[in-house]
């Protein structure tokens, strides 16, 4: 019966009940949007409950450590290398007889706050220059984007590698050359954002009223454009912080003995025969990390809708 | 798929449908609301029943409702449907499949959107012959033709070929009407079949559902805003509010002769069965000197996608002029090139050649910050107070922001002028921290007329400002409009494709068709006395003529 389903009249086309003369009408219009997908005010879904509280312990670590060990993460403890995990040690130690879960502890701070940093440089630096080509147009979008193109064509951890190499080791100069990846990511959303902004009818209306391009810029196009951007923002924090754990693995991020996630991983794979959860711990809080953060900037998303 | 009733027309006494205690109501995350209490009416065989009523009175509810098609959460709650004596309320949707399209069959509210977009045409409506097994194959496709042909489609060959984009919307309602009737069913439901379409087109295609209602003796369900569309094309009216019927009965009775309060409200509200005449501009319009022309505009051209081949010409020597404290009205079908003459008098597009004047200062000359200045002199307000307004910001928020970019006023002169100017637009003082998205239609456009006025601009340029709005909430807003301009002697750019507003709101009018000025005068010469054929058309097609009301003349007895 498809002629005649597409024949249904769809509610948020209604034109004539959208035209509303009371508020109730208006509800429905929301209901009827809403119904299927997540809401505007979700019911508890316990998967998003989990990520937040992964989520939130991560962050804890990150602030205070040392609220979650007793054992110092860059002093190994004499003759007690290469502990298999027990009640002293929850995950063991590795081959210096540092304790593995006060090392994943107090990593939590160098994977965070890189992909913090990496997320905000990319913030930054492609809201800026997005916006820039979805409002001016012509050449200098032309230019901008094609540039953009360019760099979405190199691979990211290729490009992340070269900046490396280029300014040095270093946590921070991880952090950068991760940032400097995502960048292209950004710019590309935020010109469209701006560009479908722009064209509504609501922007043209505030040029109508005497607003400078600037004003408009910051009064209309960005608090319009920036509800996606925001959970794309979260979205590519995951995504920076396995891209951290990548270079610190390949040793291109903070030098040991810090203790960085992906260096972890990195230490513990010559004792993956006999010591496998030195690789697998941190491995594994990586993972469920990145997912938590995927899961939550899901439900940013949907609220922005 | 066998249909369990068989679309025989019934005899001129039973009704075709019988709707008793029809109960429908929404369920949603706050509860449940009914939008339809208690409705009971009858269609009867070849007989046009009209359901008008307001947005939000549950007419659309009411139609879905009867095919089992209401949107999600919708839930028909009690009350019976019975269709050629059968009830069907409460059939499952896979059994109602059966019914749908042979038995009964709708006509949707847009064209636009309710066709298959990656289908031909002709596929489409063999399609539905082919799941009914009507016919299939090339059978079914030659029965297309054939019906693209009885909705007075040309080359319907072709047409049947073709993908519903390269339709214009009334050849698209057309096709939509001929997979409607396809199956010759006895009982039409068309969901305000023509609020999409101009005058002109609304009035062929509901020419053409009257004549296949004659020719099948299908009954039709009209589901309509439009008053005068009732008036001219049903026998039987019946008017919601509230989801209650407030007046059912003959089309002339209740015409003549309204009982309900309600009724009564809509027909004087509604422009094309009671015309006003316009209360007289405050500077009489038959004032002398040419200087007192606000609004010049010289052969106006305005071409699009020159250069890359076979550009088209939108606007093609357009002039007219306009008096200060006058309303001018541009009229025309869509395409006619009446928006684009009004964006180029406001201002948001350069002309390929010709000039305006606004004021005495040429637009062509001026640039950035002058172009600027000019904004305060001429505002626009957009048809649709669902896009024009930033959902983001507060009502306050959006009056204050012309504002915020001319004068130099402290927070609280700012936050005064604001208050003042949504009192001066009718609005309570305690919309101003709620977002557009809690307004109302009518409101959320006195909210755009607020934040014209703020600047205390001269002239102000109406692009469709009323057609999206019921005809009560319009009336008021014309009111509204009319007020303003003889407390501040504002000028006023009206852009309408609905005569019957146009007579009652300005002084002169222009019309335009494909671009090109067809005729322009005062609005009783060109009403009374058109002199271009098209102009004629125009008016001729403005429903709501059958039944002139005694305390107005109608359009043709008024000259």
């Amino acid at each position: 019966m498809a002629t005649i389903e597409t024949a249904r009249p769809d509610p948020d086309l209604d034109a004539s009940d959208r035209k509303v003369s009371v508020s109730p009408v208006t509800l429905e219009t929301d209901a009827h949007e809403n119904t299927g997908t997540v809401g505007r005010f979700p019911r508890i879904q316990p998967g998003l409950f989990v990520a937040c509280l992964i989520l939130a312990l991560a962050i804890l670590w990150a602030l205070v450590p040392g609220l979650f060990t007793i054992y110092d993460p860059v002093q190994g403890l004499p003759g007690q290398h290469l502990r298999p995990p027990s009640a002293t040690h929850l995950l063991g130690t590795d081959s210096l007889g540092r304790d593995l879960y006060a090392r994943i502890v107090y990593g939590a701070i160098h994977s965070l706050s890189g992909a913090l940093a990496a997320v905000g440089i990319a913030l930054v630096a492609g809201t800026a220059l997005g916006v820039l080509a979805g409002s001016f147009g012509g050449r200098i979008e032309t230019v901008i984007m094609r540039l953009v193109d360019v760099m979405l064509s190199i691979p990211d951890l290729l490009l992340s590698l070269s900046i490396i190499v280029l300014l040095g080791f270093g946590t921070v100069n991880a952090a950068i050359a991760v940032g400097c990846t995502l960048i292209a990511k950004f710019a590309r959303l935020v010109r469209s954002e701006v560009v479908t902004v722009r064209r509504s009818e609501y922007v043209e209306a505030a040029f109508g009223s005497g607003g400078t391009f600037l004003k408009v810029l910051w009064r209309h196009i960005l608090p319009n454009s920036l509800t996606s951007v925001i959970a794309f923002a979260a979205l590519q924090a995951g995504w920076a912080i396995l891209q951290l754990a990548t270079l610190g693995f390949l040793g291109y991020g903070a030098p040991p003995p810090t203790p960085e996630w992906g260096l972890l991983i990195a230490e513990g794979r010559n004792y993956i025969a006999t010591a496998w959860w030195l690789t697998a711990a941190p491995g594994l809080v990586v993972v469920l990390v990145v997912i938590s953060i995927n899961r939550i900037s899901r439900a940013i998303g949907s609220i922005g809708k | 798929m066998t249909a369990p009733i068989i679309g025989t027309i019934a005899e001129e006494s039973a009704p075709i449908l019988d709707v008793a205690g029809l109960v429908v109501a929404y369920r949603d995350r706050s509860g449940q609301r009914t939008v339809v209490h208690d409705i009971d009416f009858e269609v009867r065989a070849g007989e046009v029943v009209a359901l008008v009523g307001e947005s939000g009175s549950g007419k659309s509810s009411t139609a879905q409702a009867l095919i089992g098609l209401l949107p999600e959460g919708g839930i028909l709650q009690q009350g019976t449907i019975r269709l050629n004596g059968q009830d069907i309320a409460g059939w499952p949707q896979k059994r109602l499949d059966g019914i749908r399209g042979s038995v009964i069959s709708l006509v949707p509210q847009d064209p636009g959107n309710s066709l298959n977009p990656v289908r031909t045409i002709g596929e489409q409506i063999a399609e539905i012959l082919t799941v009914h097994g009507w016919a299939s194959g090339a059978a079914a496709r030659a029965q297309a033709i054939e019906l693209l042909e009885r909705v007075g489609l040309s080359q319907p060959q072709l047409r049947a070929r073709q993908y519903p984009h390269e339709l214009s919307g009334g050849m698209r309602q057309r096709v939509l009407i001929a997979i409607a009737i396809a199956l010759k069913p006895s009982l039409i439901i068309a969901d305000e079949p023509t609020s999409a379409l101009d005058v002109t087109v609304q009035r062929h295609i509901l020419d053409l559902i009257d004549d296949l209602r004659r020719e099948y003796g299908t009954a039709v369900l009209l589901v309509t805003h439009d008053l005068g569309v009732a008036a001219d094309r049903s026998d039987r009216l019946i008017v919601l509010q509230h989801g209650r019927i407030q007046e059912q009965g003959h089309t002339a009775n209740i015409l003549a002769n309204p009982q309900s309060n309600y009724t009564r409200r809509l027909l004087a509200d509604a422009p094309s069965l009671n015309a006003r005449p316009k209360t007289p501009p405050v500077h009489p319009v038959a004032s002398t000197a040419p200087a007192d022309d606000i609004v010049v505009v010289d052969r106006l051209v305005q071409d699009f996608g020159a250069g890359r081949g076979g550009g088209f010409r939108a606007v093609d020597d357009v002039s007219f002029r306009v008096r200060r404290g006058s309303t001018h009205a541009i009229v025309g079908e869509s395409g006619s090139g009446k928006t684009t003459t009004i964006r180029i008098v406001s201002a948001f597009q350069k002309p390929t050649s010709g000039q305006v004047l606004i004021d005495g200062l040429d637009l062509a000359s001026l640039r950035g910050e002058a172009l600027r200045q000019l904004r305060k002199k001429i505002q626009l307000v957009y048809q649709n107070p669902y896009g024009s307004l930033d959902p983001r910001q507060t009502i306050t928020g959006i009056v204050e922001e012309p504002l915020l970019n001319f004068e130099r006023l402290s927070r609280r002169e700012r936050l005064a002028k604001v208050a003042a100017t949504l009192d001066k637009v009718r609005l309570p003082a305690d919309i101003s921290q709620r977002r557009p998205h809690a307004l109302s239609g009518g409101q959320r456009q006195r909210v755009a007329i607020a934040r014209a006025l703020v600047l205390d601009p001269q002239i102000l340029v109406l692009d469709e400002a009323v057609s999206a709005l019921d005809v009560t909430v319009q009336a008021q807003i014309l009111d509204l409009l009319g007020e303003l301009q003889r407390e501040l002697g504002l000028t006023y750019l009206f852009v309408s494709h609905d005569l019957a507003v146009v007579r009652q709101i300005a002084d002169t009018v222009s019309v335009l068709n494909v671009g090109q000025l067809v005729e322009t005068g005062r609005v009783e010469d060109v009403f009374s006395n058109p002199s271009s054929p098209y102009t004629r058309e125009l008016i001729d097609a403005v429903p709501g003529k059958k039944f002139p009301r005694a305390t107005a003349p109608a359009l043709t007895s008024a000259g």
